[in-house]
């Protein structure tokens, strides 16, 4: 809805009308047709060509909070509502509102319907004494419901007040942790996914019959402390990258074996982003890993 | 036997937690009784602010915790780089407003005072668990009945329900912001004076879930 306070002056609707109009016993009841023909008036006046107005708008929250908009701005008395002139103001809001092309909702109809029906009531002539006691004043309602929304949207307010210096105040463990850091929750995999993932990569290398007959190329622990360091360094790689800086497929197994070791020793830990994904090899979490510290990777494979 | 520096041993306990701590729980950790623990703690609280220490102690959801100065929120702020939750819509504050003061409460009573539907709103309250389903109401068709959490508590920063703005004071307050309206006080007090008073037609069927305590609190609150 348009914010009069801030927003550019197009859409006060009640620019002609007077703030305080009671509704007069006798005199014309201001028309449905009047209060739509303000914004509709206004829309003419935008001369095609015109710069495109920029609206601001306020959303209203329900039928009340609107009510209650307009009694704030027409610094109109909430027990003593002039009920044409609210009802003639809701009606052009509302009016405005499609003009916009804004979905009006179900609830500002029904809120439309009421406001009316307590108008009619109003002008409609009492049919006796002992019936006007009985009926009271047809606004009594709204003014109750109005009264007691005005009160929650206080303890709104004073809620959201609470909310942002709470925010201000930080407790412990908001940073998040290394599992929790990733940008998707990853599923721990099993071995059969490592195993999986190692004949992929398998396939995917060329085979290449190299005949290097030197022996104990490859160590298993300096393989261990390889992918230790490359984790700690990198705080993850894929296991894909891993296997693919490998030479050969002698050095593929030994790298593998020697991740399967890592993990026995839980040292690091392997998850699967979906099934059939890429495996990555990640640190563990900080308290898992504290017993593994002065853990020794047993010699050989 | 409670440890020989019990203010220290108060903060080391304080440190480890990442939510409030309730004295009882307190006490029983550091085997001491209450008096000599609140005193722990008035201690350590005022050491804190003598230093003008980067923490500060707060006394939330019944129990005590340990907290970033609210000074040094901007820096705190940066390190987490938004990861912090998204503050509550407008929509969501009404219903919350609307649930804590008026609760055991169903939603049709919270679409009632709002005049819009809110199922969306409460949806989201639910989530986040700052509210929770105290049981059904035996109204016809038996709707279920909401009412605030801990965590509602702590999610405000609120020591308990009856930190809450009185509803007196709330109206002081809406009228505050109306001074044109501020003549109109008296006859506020006379017409509105069973707002939001305890009107609530349950009769309360607890789940076993529910906290006890705060809807007793909430009770008290309708009455003051």
């Amino acid at each position: 809805m348009i914010d009069p306070e801030s927003g550019p002056p197009i859409g006060r609707p009640d620019l002609e009308s007077p703030a305080r109009e009671a509704p007069a016993p006798g005199a014309a009841p201001p028309s449905v047709a009047t209060a739509e023909a303000v914004p509709s008036r206004r829309a003419a006046g935008l001369a095609p060509g015109s710069p495109p107005v920029l609206v601001k708008l306020e959303r209203f929250e329900g039928p009340l909070d609107l009510l209650l908009h307009l009694i704030k701005r027409d610094e109109i008395d909430i027990y003593d509502i002039p009920i044409a002139h609210i009802t003639q103001q809701y009606l052009a809001y509302l009016e405005l509102m499609r003009s916009l092309d804004l979905e009006v909702a179900g609830e500002f109809l029904v809120m439309a319907a009421t406001l009316m029906r307590i108008k009619a009531k109003m002008l409609l002539p009492l049919p006796g004494v002992g019936d006007e006691e009985e009926e009271g004043d047809p606004r009594e309602e709204l003014v109750q419901r109005l009264v007691e929304y005005r009160q929650f949207k206080e303890a709104a307010s004073t809620l959201q007040l609470r909310e942002e210096e709470r925010r201000r105040l930080y407790e412990r463990g908001l940073l998040p942790g290394e599992d929790e850091a990733g940008p998707l929750p990853l599923a721990p995999a099993t071995l059969f996914d490592l195993l999986d993932a190692l004949s992929r990569v398998m396939a995917r290398v060329p085979e290449t019959t190299v005949y290097d007959v030197r022996g104990e190329v490859y160590d298993l622990e300096e393989k261990m402390s390889l992918i230790a360091r490359t984790v700690a360094e990198d705080g993850a790689v894929q296991f894909a990258t891993l296997l693919m800086r490998c030479h050969a497929r002698a050095e593929m197994i030994v790298t593998f074996i020697a991740l399967l070791e890592l993990v026995k020793l839980g040292q690091v830990s392997v998850v699967q982003a979906e099934h059939f994904g890429d495996i990555s090899i990640v640190a563990r979490a900080p308290e898992e890993r504290e017993t593994d510290a002065s853990a020794e990777p047993p010699g050989g494979a | 036997m409670p440890p020989r520096n019990l203010q220290a041993a108060l903060e080391a306990l304080l440190f480890s937690s990442d939510q409030p701590l309730a004295l009882s729980l307190l006490c029983e950790s550091l085997d001491a009784p209450a008096e000599a623990v609140l005193q722990a703690l008035r201690g350590l609280e005022a050491d804190y602010a003598a230093r003008e220490a980067g923490v500060q102690l707060r006394d939330i959801a019944g129990g005590y915790l340990l907290v970033t100065a609210p000074e040094h929120a901007e820096w705190v702020g940066r390190l987490l780089r938004g990861k912090k939750k998204m503050r509550l819509s407008r929509a969501a504050l009404e219903a919350m407003a609307i649930i804590a003061y008026k609760q055991p409460v169903t939603k049709s009573e919270v679409e009632a005072i709002r005049g819009v539907d809110s199922s969306a709103v409460l949806g989201t309250l639910l989530e986040r668990n700052l509210v929770t389903i105290r049981g059904r109401s035996k109204v016809v068709g038996r709707p279920l009945l909401y009412g605030t959490t801990q965590e509602f508590l702590d999610y405000f920063g609120l020591r308990d329900l009856s930190e809450l703005p009185r509803p007196e004071e709330l109206r002081a307050l809406v009228a505050a912001r109306e001074p044109e309206q501020l003549e109109m006080l008296e006859v506020m007090a006379e017409v509105a004076s069973d707002l939001p008073a305890g009107d609530s037609p349950h009769e309360v069927e607890l789940l076993p879930s529910g906290e006890a305590g705060a809807a007793d609190r909430a009770e008290e609150l309708d009455h003051a």
